[in-house]
């Protein structure tokens, strides 16, 4: 969900504050029933903001300050869990991995495929694209057969790297590595698309007037695309990011098919959260987790917003 | 020389679009072969033969009736659960967007401010939150545990917020007022009459998120008669032979399944997803895409 939602948001802010110099002197009609009236169209979401937005938040604020220890315990419990820290492990190496990877390809392929003719371009966009209808649990079971050497298509891949059954390449080591490529796998290709958009707003007369002054399509696509795309980039990053800390799904289904081997229920720190609660009942701790996950997240997201210049107008 | 080199680069790029080509396609053919073969067979054959129409509905009917129905069972429930949210979404996103771009009222700066903080917030980051609420609310194991949370979706009001500022100009709005028309008449006969294609753009989002979901269902359901697909597929890999041996020592009970059956299933699954990325992907995009480029 997170790859298209990303498109329409950097001019966001832009339109923001277009719609507020619009809108900053209230028409003369603009009456006190026109504004009953604006209260009664937004009512609804409102009330869903209120009670599914903002009210968890708020709960958890609530939940990870309080109970039997007092002011901060459930976070000093969290952080001295023998679980928590191999579980931010974890899913910071599985984040370096993809974030990593995942920007170099995406920049790379869009870069190769902007090169190439509209159809055969759109051709390869598309057969990127397909897999995100995959995501969740789906895309999971589809590397399960991929990565397992008896039956996959990549089983010479697979037996190459020295991989001969199933629990050998899902060893607790690869175990980021693979999430990363399920993660590229249903994400990459729908912001190759995005991406793709974005460069085909690049005036033609910009790129002609490149090559006229005898840029070769290395140099105008290092010099002169990629920083007109830079901002999607760092769109890109912000979204992961944030996604990236709440992994659940792919440890959760893989733990499923382990045969043994091991991956714990408290893989990642969103899974120790989930463990903590439905086990223990311990809420106070869970929400603790969630809020130092999210915090983590938006900080991340906010510097990059912030570093990356991603709201300025231009 | 020159010349030359220009061919090696070209020749390097097909390989490595080639190679990912591969990476991102090859799954999915894969899949889509899997049910036409054996157990057998698919370890034996070439991964990409075709084994036989008869063994694939052989395959289809196996894992329908698997489990007393079970796959049709979660079917009907992510179809409520996603509908309902979809449905509630659009009842929501619409009027709340209109109201954003079009009118007046204090606090609508703050409001559109708090939607685009809680867009960029990952969904999955509220579950754990929103489990402890729901509970707390009563609503646990209800189908309203899931269809509230999908009809709550900032990025469809978003959408539509962008899109009544870009496709209606105020000035259409006064005009009507003037001619008499009051707020809800300006709405019902000026902006519902366009809303269409934003209709269908916060439908697809909203749906595919639903759809797709794992983590809230995960945590708010707890009976086989209650799982959407994303769980059911779950629940099946533990009852796949190959991925789960142990399970299956002399005397069980479980009916064993077997590869073909759980690619069957994945298909099944991800079928009506699949079936609107394969005929909306143009418009979508360009939807998207208008949405972020019109100044």
């Amino acid at each position: 969900m997170s790859v298209p939602s990303a498109t329409a948001v950097p001019s966001g802010r832009a339109s923001v504050r277009r719609g507020d110099r619009a809108g900053g002197a209230p028409p003369r009609s603009a009456s006190g029933n026109s504004r009953v009236a604006g209260y009664l169209f937004v009512a609804l979401y409102v009330a869903l903001l209120l009670l599914l937005g903002i009210g968890p938040v708020v709960y958890a604020i609530y939940l990870a300050f309080s109970g039997p220890g007092g002011f901060g315990a459930n976070f000093t419990a969290a952080f001295n869990d023998y679980r928590f820290l191999p579980a931010f492990e974890h899913v910071l190496e599985y984040m370096a991995i993809w974030l990593v990877s995942q920007t170099i390809l995406v920049v790379g392929l869009v870069l190769m495929l902007h090169t190439l003719s509209r159809r055969i371009g759109a051709i390869f966009r598309f057969l990127f694209y397909i897999p995100g209808a995959l995501a969740g649990a789906a895309s999971v079971i589809v590397w399960l057969f991929m990565l397992d050497p008896t039956a996959s298509p990549f089983a010479f891949v697979l037996h190459w790297l020295g991989y001969n059954s199933f629990d050998n390449t899902i060893s607790p080591g690869n175990l980021p590595p693979i999430f990363a490529m399920m993660a590229i796998w249903t994400g990459a290709g729908g912001w190759i698309v995005v991406m793709y958009g974005a460069l085909n707003n690049i005036p033609t007369e910009l790129l002609e007037a490149a090559e006229i002054d005898g840029s070769n399509g290395f140099q105008t696509a290092m010099r002169i695309k990629l920083p007109l795309i830079r901002k999607w980039i760092v769109y890109m990053l912000v979204l992961s990011f944030a996604g990236g800390t709440q992994l659940f799904v792919e440890p959760t289904v893989l733990g499923q098919a382990a045969m043994g081997v091991g991956i714990s229920k408290y893989w990642s720190p969103n899974m120790l959260g989930w463990f903590l609660a439905s086990q223990y009942n311990q809420f106070n701790e869970a929400a603790a987790i969630s809020l130092v996950l999210l915090v983590f997240g938006l900080v991340i997201a906010a510097l990059l917003v912030w570093r990356g210049r991603l709201f300025e107008v231009d | 020389m020159l010349l030359q080199r220009r061919y090696v680069y070209r020749f390097l790029g097909l390989v490595i679009l080639l190679f990912f080509t591969a990476f991102f396609f090859v799954p999915l053919i894969w899949l889509f072969l899997a049910p036409t073969k054996t157990d057998g067979q698919l370890l034996n054959q070439s991964p990409f033969a075709f084994g036989s129409f008869s063994t694939f509905f052989h395959t289809f009917h196996r894992i329908i009736t698997y489990s007393g129905n079970s796959l049709l069972t979660w079917l009907e429930n992510s179809a409520i659960y996603s509908f309902g949210g979809t449905a509630l979404a659009i009842l929501a996103a619409i009027p709340a967007g209109y109201g954003l771009a079009l009118t007046e009222f204090p606090g609508r700066k703050t409001l559109l401010s708090i939607t685009l903080v809680v867009m960029i917030m990952p969904a999955t980051a509220l579950v754990l939150p929103l489990f402890l609420e729901i509970n707390k609310l009563g609503l646990y194991g209800t189908k309203w545990s899931l269809i509230l949370p999908f009809g709550f979706f900032p990025f469809g009001v978003y959408l539509a917020y962008i899109y009544f500022s870009t496709t209606i100009p105020k000035d259409l709005l006064a005009a009507a007022r003037i001619d008499g028309a009051n707020e809800w008449g300006v709405f019902r006969h000026i902006a519902v009459p366009l809303a269409r294609p934003i209709i269908g753009l916060v439908a697809f989002f909203a749906f595919v998120a639903a759809w797709n979901n794992f983590f809230l269902p995960f945590v708010m359901t707890y009976d086989n008669s209650q799982y959407p697909l994303q769980i059911g597929l779950q629940q099946l890999i533990g009852s796949t032979a190959s991925f789960n041996p142990a399970n299956f020592s002399a005397g069980t009970s479980i009916t064993i399944l077997h590869r073909p059956d759980l690619a069957m299933a994945v298909i099944i699954a991800i079928a009506p997803v699949l079936i609107v990325f394969l005929f909306a992907q143009r418009t979508l995009v360009a939807g998207m895409l208008a949405g972020a480029t019109r100044e």
